[in-house]
């Protein structure tokens, strides 16, 4: 079993809510509480969960572009949330990230060539303009683009493309950890798969690791070797692939799965449709013991009482939920 | 589709490929007619206020007894005004006062207007709250009013103008610029930015700034033409710049008679061309230099 790369041990990210004429503090949106779990070197991580759950904030408090309310993140061995500036910088060109939306993530000002090619210079992995021009044109050579298309500006291309280049200006620095934050959601599905191609090409290259941020069950399926279930800013469950999508042992996650369609029509009839009552309760007032208690089709009175704790059921498969630990 | 373009582009492509970012500004603001048309009228009217004294024969205050009030000639190609001075060559000094008014007026309010404007939006929270409030506190003061008191308490010169009119406007860029940060820096690309280690500087001078830059070199354009106009208002209420320095506001205040617009145009028909044009093509040249910064307009 390799290595952790990447650890991250009781992360915590509370926003506070302001309110009045003096901007006082009254209360907090608890977006990430308490999550723990580790990915190890050249795998992928999947991380799922309904909109609103805290998975981007997660992947943005590992990259610090959010500051963590507590809790510690370890990159190879070495403190994120504590580092110093000097420190951090030299983490930054080890750990990347792609956004979601292709349109807003590009200045459009800036032509391909600089958009990948800045942080290059700023970090001095080449020495001159010339000698980036010819890294630019490798890297998005390797991700489906074409030479000439490195002096167009990004309003020049479609989507996909767009994309693309998100992904050349990640991996430009040559990390070693990408976090994609839903980077295939906002594209249609055939391009979709096409990215998903690339992202997995590019991870046997240059052994990345991946955070694969989605709400899309059938891509993190397709892309992940292990996956962690949020749920109103806590990992419910997290295991390896198979294990989460085999032997769902939290009731949350076994909701989900029942939601995503299934493409076997004669698996379609014995299929049962868990369907949740009510919404996402508010962050701000999570509600007392198992946060999933107000929905959990199975809830009894210990679950709004005690808050359940994450235990090994399996080996490598964390489940946080009363009644998979069978104690009722 | 990408093939098809792969091997029927490269020959353009590479022309493409050495023009900078202003390059590619210049080649579209070329294309736009108006603008280029407008740019010329102004150069022209820039060109005749500085070379004035190689091209006329006579002094600003030079006057001439003998022909007092005469209509244009080719003596006199604007005609004199009542003390015989020559119309022609005080319509071009007064064009320097007025466009240099213009744009030291323009010039001041941008570089206050950007630097404030950057800190509130950049740096938020307490910086904000108080260079906001104080923009409010500057655009509630009536605009004609306060320019009235400065120019009473301080006395009427071309300095006071300046200062009176800088003051004033500042808070509007100031205002747009601000706007224009907190959009950018919600931007994904600046979160990348971020997350890509990018110092700073480059941060503010690559990606944020020339955002902004098309906003306030729009802003400056027409705030050239307003300024104009702002100068020329006050100098026909007597409270710009005195005579006998000319400009183009007070020029026109010498026509206020009913007689003297009726009967001698040209006392006021030159130098209302001269604010209407300049006005126009500051206008038509600041929608032309929009166009062309931003990428997203093709051609």
């Amino acid at each position: 079993m390799a290595e952790a790369l990447i650890q991250v041990q009781h992360l915590k990210k509370y926003f506070p809510i302001k309110a009045g004429v003096f901007r006082k503090t009254v209360g907090h949106v608890k977006a990430v509480d308490d999550i723990s779990f580790s990915i190890r070197r050249g795998r992928t991580m999947g991380l799922v969960g309904e909109s609103g759950c805290g998975k981007s904030t997660t992947g943005r408090v590992l990259l610090r572009l959010l500051e963590a309310t507590e809790g510690t993140v370890t990159f190879d061995g070495q403190d994120v949330i504590g580092a110093n500036k000097r420190a951090m910088n030299s983490l930054r060109t080890k750990m990347q990230i792609i956004f979601q939306d292709p349109f807003s993530s590009l200045n459009p000002r800036l032509p391909v060539s600089e958009i990948v090619g800045e942080a290059m210079i700023q970090h001095k992995l080449v020495a001159n303009k010339a000698e980036m021009k010819d890294k630019v044109i490798e890297i998005i050579g390797k991700c489906g683009l074409f030479p000439e298309q490195a002096n167009r500006y990004p309003h020049q291309f479609s989507g996909g493309q767009r994309q693309r280049i998100c992904i050349a200006r990640a991996l430009a620095v040559n990390p070693e950890f990408v976090v994609c934050d839903e980077a295939v959601s906002a594209l249609d599905v055939s391009i979709q798969s096409q990215i998903i191609n690339l992202l997995k090409d590019m991870q046997d290259e240059m052994g990345l690791t991946y955070l694969f941020i989605s709400h899309d069950l059938s891509v993190v399926k397709f892309i992940s070797d292990d996956v962690g279930v949020m749920y109103l800013g806590q990992l419910v469950e997290t295991g390896s692939k198979d294990q989460i999508f085999d032997n769902p042992l939290h009731p949350y996650t076994e909701a989900l799965l029942s939601a995503a369609p299934s493409f076997d029509p004669t698996n379609r009839q014995n299929k049962k449709r868990i369907i949740l009552e009510g919404d996402i309760p508010s962050p701000a007032k999570p509600p007392s013991g198992c946060r999933f208690h107000t929905r959990c089709p199975y809830a009894k009175d210990m679950c709004k009482e005690i808050i359940p704790e994450s235990k090994e059921l399996e080996p490598g498969h964390f489940v946080m939920c009363h009644k998979a630990q069978s104690k009722f | 589709m990408k093939n098809v373009e792969a091997v029927a582009a490269p020959d353009t492509a590479v022309k493409v490929s050495n023009e900078s970012y202003w390059g590619l500004v210049i080649r579209k603001f070329r294309k736009n007619r108006l603008a280029i048309v407008s740019l010329w009228i102004l150069a022209i009217i820039v060109l005749l206020c500085i070379f004035v004294p190689l091209i006329s024969p006579y002094g600003m205050e030079q006057t001439d007894a003998l022909s007092r009030e005469q209509p244009p000639s080719a003596a006199h190609w604007l005609g004199t005004d009542k003390i015989g001075r020559d119309m022609f060559t005080r319509l071009f000094y007064g064009g320097r006062i007025s466009l240099g008014v213009s744009l030291s007026v323009t010039g001041i309010q941008c570089f206050i207007g950007i630097i404030l404007g950057s800190i509130a939006g950049y740096y938020g929270k307490m910086a904000d709250t108080i260079i906001m409030r104080l923009c409010e506190i500057f655009m509630s003061f009536p605009f004609m009013i306060m320019c009235i008191t400065i120019v009473a308490v301080f006395g009427s010169s071309v300095r006071t103008l300046i200062f009176a009119l800088a003051i004033l406007q500042w808070p509007n860029i100031a205002r747009i610029v601000r706007g224009q940060i907190l959009v950018l820096r919600e931007q994904e690309y600046m979160e990348a930015c971020e997350a890509l280690g990018i110092s700073d500087f480059r941060r503010i001078f690559r990606h944020l700034f020339p955002n902004v830059l098309a906003y306030v070199i729009v802003y400056a354009t027409l705030g050239m033409a307003s300024a104009i106009l702002v100068e020329t208002s006050l100098s026909f209420l007597g409270l710009g710049v005195a005579p006998p320095t000319p400009t183009w506001g007070n020029m026109i205040t010498e026509a206020k008679d009913l007689l003297v617009i009726k009967n001698k145009w040209w006392y006021w028909i030159p130098p209302g061309i001269c604010i209407f044009l300049s006005v126009m093509c500051f206008n038509i040249l600041g929608d032309g230099l929009r166009d062309a910064i931003d990428p997203k307009m093709k051609r």
